[in-house]
């Protein structure tokens, strides 16, 4: 018995015990508040849901050796094309959102290919040239938003009618498809059962395709190129599928968060998506060479639930907005504290 | 007799209680040229390094003996004392910087100065370069080599075989240079450059400075040095004045081991199937640092094949470039098929198999499991160890159970097979390439480096290992350093010289001949008769 919790503490590490007793803590001073604990707690399995696809996709660069993956609004932008692309045909529930998948999925194919062909060519420094990558098309991205032929009235600006809007709702297409799909209600609790679905999905298809013999290529070639080389794998292609894959998964992702979150933030909406991913597969245990699924799982549990719940609790106990500022270092803090740690693997 | 320009008395060194150096004594008069042979590792370089106060001989804690220069004894705690003590060294890699002129390199912080505003005010740091005067004495050490080219040009564009000159014509140019130390100058020379190069040395040695050589060219030994002294395993074996020796004694002397009697493992003479499975043309192999110039050799079947060589002649470049690792050019046949160059896969789907020299490198994932080590290039190569469907996704089950087999059968000492290969001891790790290799069930396996940096426990239990695979059927093709445990195993040895085949030994053939081998020397050419080897 003994044995075994020493053997569970070890693979879930001091770092992921500390945040979880931390989180606890929380929640019961949460408790002596008069916020609502079960409201606060479905606040956060709707987050874990609505982020958890962005996380996933840290895995697949990570394991090809490219990092993790700051150019993550390259597939972001992608998926916003396809949300834009229903919205704009008027599409409703689970047609909109398919229809924003089947949008989505082929482009951010296409993008990622292209920002593989990129990284590729600079091998070792994917991170920081990713997140120039992010940011650039971010920002190309807003001139095209200015002049995209979309003409549906709900989504252009209303006045001279060029352009789209800042903020478009998708409370009148498929805003909340997924959330409500079978959702329940226990203890107070609301469990958006179709999103954890969804998610649970994803997560299931990505482990299987880590253990299928490109999986392994690609984790071959991440781990030791040289070795891949002599395995007779062609590097680049693995890597090329890495960085595919995880610019499709952030393509999902957006589409899973704007239906989730009932809004779609153009222009500098998708800046920073990568930042919140990023500390949340690290806080889960993973380092910038090794990533497993459930890193990705434990992270965003971890990470979205502590937002969710430190911000309202921090506002109750501290005077004034301080919790914005706490979000900020919280998650700034965990990058700076897991890109220290590059040697990763069993000691993270 | 005047007193010597250098004498090293006892040296001896130690790495963390290895001894590498054991009472060496080394005398060179003034003018004289001093010849240093050795094998690689024989602690040539070791001896040079204290001799300059390297930072890697006073940073592991000394060395024992005495050095005397002119008479008195000296201790240099850094290069630049010894060069101050007017000892200067010509380096085997070309210490020159690409963008600066001739004169600029030969000069470089030495620059003669001349006062300005500035520097009266500023100091010294402040002063103009005298170019005239620098250009004039960049000048006079270039004739003195008898060297015509220009001292304006840039060095980046010069033939390999200038930058050699302009390196000696910077140590000459010091005033009080009495001794300058060449190592291994001729490695990267042509022939005609080389030749022109030890009249230069010649030249030198007749106006006063000393010269130590340190080459593996018997010949040019023998052409230019007074006296000559061989090293071997960090021991001097004789010292002794040019005429005492033959190149014959002198390559016995080089290569001849005093241990390794334990005898042949593959003892018995097996009667050897006569059909060649690979067929190796005119291949030549873009290897840094192992450049192997063009090649024909032929294995035959079920043989186990030993290369050697010298470090840096190219031997390890052979399985490199068969199996597609490094830049190739030439014709691979393997049994009557052309193996396409330049694509590991091919070599691989053909049924070739490598265990590299690069062992941490290129050998294995290190933070991978030993498991996983050990089924990867099969998986991915020859869909072994997946589970039957279209998703091709791993059995972990079949896995474990083939390490588990593996483990066994290789004698591999670890906690389990999900241990993660960093972890492991360098023979074990050598141990989970050889199965590696094994796991791919090839028919032709290139073994590189087996025991390099591995304890001598291991060291002979991989090359038991190596001749089982071998009696299972497996041809084998080994390269080593170590001639010893070439000749152990091995029922022919292709000994490699400057990327091209020396010779063809069988594994009892006398020292000398590998010694001539090794060293560039015909065995005609010495009067031994070709043997019959095969």
């Amino acid at each position: 018995m003994k044995d075994r919790l020493i053997k569970i503490y070890h693979g879930f590490g001091l770092p992921r015990l500390i945040i979880s007793v931390f989180l606890l803590a929380l929640i019961i001073v949460a408790a002596g508040t008069d916020l609502s604990v079960p409201g606060l707690l479905s606040d956060s399995l709707v987050r874990i849901g609505q982020n958890g696809i962005y996380v996933l996709a840290m895995i697949p660069s990570i394991q090809a050796g490219a990092g993790l993956n700051f150019g993550l609004p390259v597939g972001v932008i992608a998926g916003m094309v396809g949300v834009l692309v229903s919205m704009e045909n008027s599409l409703m529930g689970f047609g909109g959102f398919l229809v924003a998948l089947l949008v989505a999925i082929p482009l951010g194919t296409i993008a990622g290919y292209l920002y593989s062909l990129l990284l590729n060519r600079v091998a070792g420094q994917e991170m920081m040239v990713g997140t120039y990558v992010g940011f650039s098309v971010v920002a190309g991205m807003c001139i095209f938003w200015l002049m995209a032929p979309f003409s549906n009235p709900a989504l252009i600006w209303p006045v001279g009618g060029q352009g789209l809007r800042v903020t478009l709702t998708l409370v009148d297409t498929f805003g909340g498809t997924l959330n409500n799909f079978l959702a329940f209600q226990i203890f107070g609790l609301t469990v958006p059962t179709g999103l954890l679905l969804f998610y649970a999905l994803l997560a299931f298809l990505l482990w299987l395709f880590l253990r299928s013999k490109p999986g392994v290529a690609m984790e071959v070639v991440g781990r030791n190129p040289r070795f891949a080389v002599a395995s007779g794998l062609n590097i680049n292609s693995y890597r090329s599928v890495g960085i595919v894959l995880s610019t499709v998964l952030a393509a999902i992702g957006y589409v899973v968060y704007a239906q989730s979150f009932g809004f779609a933030q153009l222009y500098n909406g998708p800046l920073m998506t990568a930042f919140p991913a990023v500390a949340a597969v690290l806080i889960g245990g993973a380092s910038t060479r090794e990533a497993k699924v459930v890193n990705a799982i434990i992270g965003v549990i971890l990470f979205q639930t502590l937002l969710t719940v430190a911000m309202p609790v921090t506002n109750q106990l501290v005077e004034g907005n301080i919790s914005e500022i706490a979000r900020v270092i919280v998650s700034n803090g965990m990058i700076l504290y897991a890109l220290t740690r590059v040697t990763g693997g069993e000691q993270a | 007799m005047s007193v010597p320009v250098l004498e090293m008395k006892a040296i001896s060194k130690s790495f963390y209680g290895n001894q590498v150096l054991n009472n060496i004594n080394l005398t060179v008069n003034k003018g004289e040229i001093h010849c240093l042979v050795g094998e690689n590792g024989a602690g040539k370089s070791t001896l040079m390094n204290i001799l300059f106060g390297m930072s890697v001989i006073t940073d592991t804690g000394g060395y024992d003996g005495d050095i005397l220069i002119n008479g008195s004894s000296v201790a240099f705690n850094s290069p630049k004392a010894a060069i101050e003590a007017g000892i200067g060294m010509v380096h085997q890699e070309f210490m020159l910087l690409p963008g600066f002129t001739v004169t600029e390199n030969i000069k470089l912080n030495r620059e003669d100065t001349k006062p300005n505003v500035f520097s009266r005010v500023l100091g010294r740091k402040m002063e103009t370069l005298n170019r005239k005067k620098m250009a004039s004495d960049a000048r006079s050490a270039l004739d003195k080599l008898g060297m015509s080219i220009d001292e304006w040009v840039p060095v980046a564009g010069l033939p390999v075989g200038y930058l050699q000159f302009v390196e000696i014509a910077r140590e000459i140019d010091k005033e009080n240079l009495q001794l300058l130390v060449l190592d291994e100058p001729t490695a990267v020379l042509t022939e005609s450059e080389a030749e022109q190069f030890l009249t230069v040395v010649q030249r030198l040695a007749d106006s006063g400075i000393s010269i130590l050589f340190i080459t593996h060219r018997l010949d040019e030994v023998m052409a230019v040095a007074n006296h000559i002294t061989i090293l071997k395993d960090g021991e001097l074996v004789r010292s002794g004045r040019t005429g005492e020796f033959t190149i014959a004694q002198m390559a016995e002397l080089m290569v001849g081991r005093k241990v390794e009697t334990s005898g042949r493992i593959s003892s018995e003479k097996r009667e050897k199937a006569k059909t060649k499975v690979l067929e190796v043309r005119d291949l030549a192999v873009d290897m840094p640092g192992e450049r192997l110039r063009g090649i024909d050799l032929d294995v035959y079947e079920g043989e186990i094949l030993g290369i050697g060589g010298l470090a840096g002649h190219g031997k390890i470049a052979l399985a490199n470039g068969v199996m597609g690792l490094y830049t190739s050019r030439g014709q691979v046949r393997y049994q009557g098929i052309d193996v396409p160059l330049n694509n590991p896969r091919e070599a691989l789907n053909l049924g070739l198999a490598f265990v590299s020299e690069d062992r941490r490198g290129v050998g294995l994932v290190l933070e991978d499991s030993i498991a996983n080590n050990i089924v990867l290039t099969s998986m991915q190569t020859q869909e072994k160890f997946l589970k039957p469907g279209p998703l091709k996704l791993k059995d972990q089950k079949q896995i474990t159970a083939h390490a588990l087999e593996s483990i066994e059968r290789f004698d591999i000492r670890c906690t389990g097979p999900e241990q993660i290969v960093r972890r492991l001891s360098g023979g074990n790790q050598q141990k989970v390439c050889i199965a590696r290799a094994f796991t791919q069930n090839p028919k032709l396996l290139f073994v590189s480096e087996p025991t390099r940096g591995i304890d001598v426990g291991a060291k002979s239990r991989v090359l038991e290992l190596i001749v089982e695979l071998n009696r299972m059927g497996v041809t084998v093709v080994i390269t080593s350093s170590e001639l010893a445990e070439l000749r152990s195993i091995s029922d022919r040895i292709a000994i490699i010289y400057e990327g091209k085949l020396s010779g063809i030994l069988a594994p009892d053939a006398p020292d000398v001949e590998y010694g001539l081998l090794m060293a560039g020397k015909s065995l005609e050419e010495v009067g031994i008769g070709e043997r019959q080897t095969n």
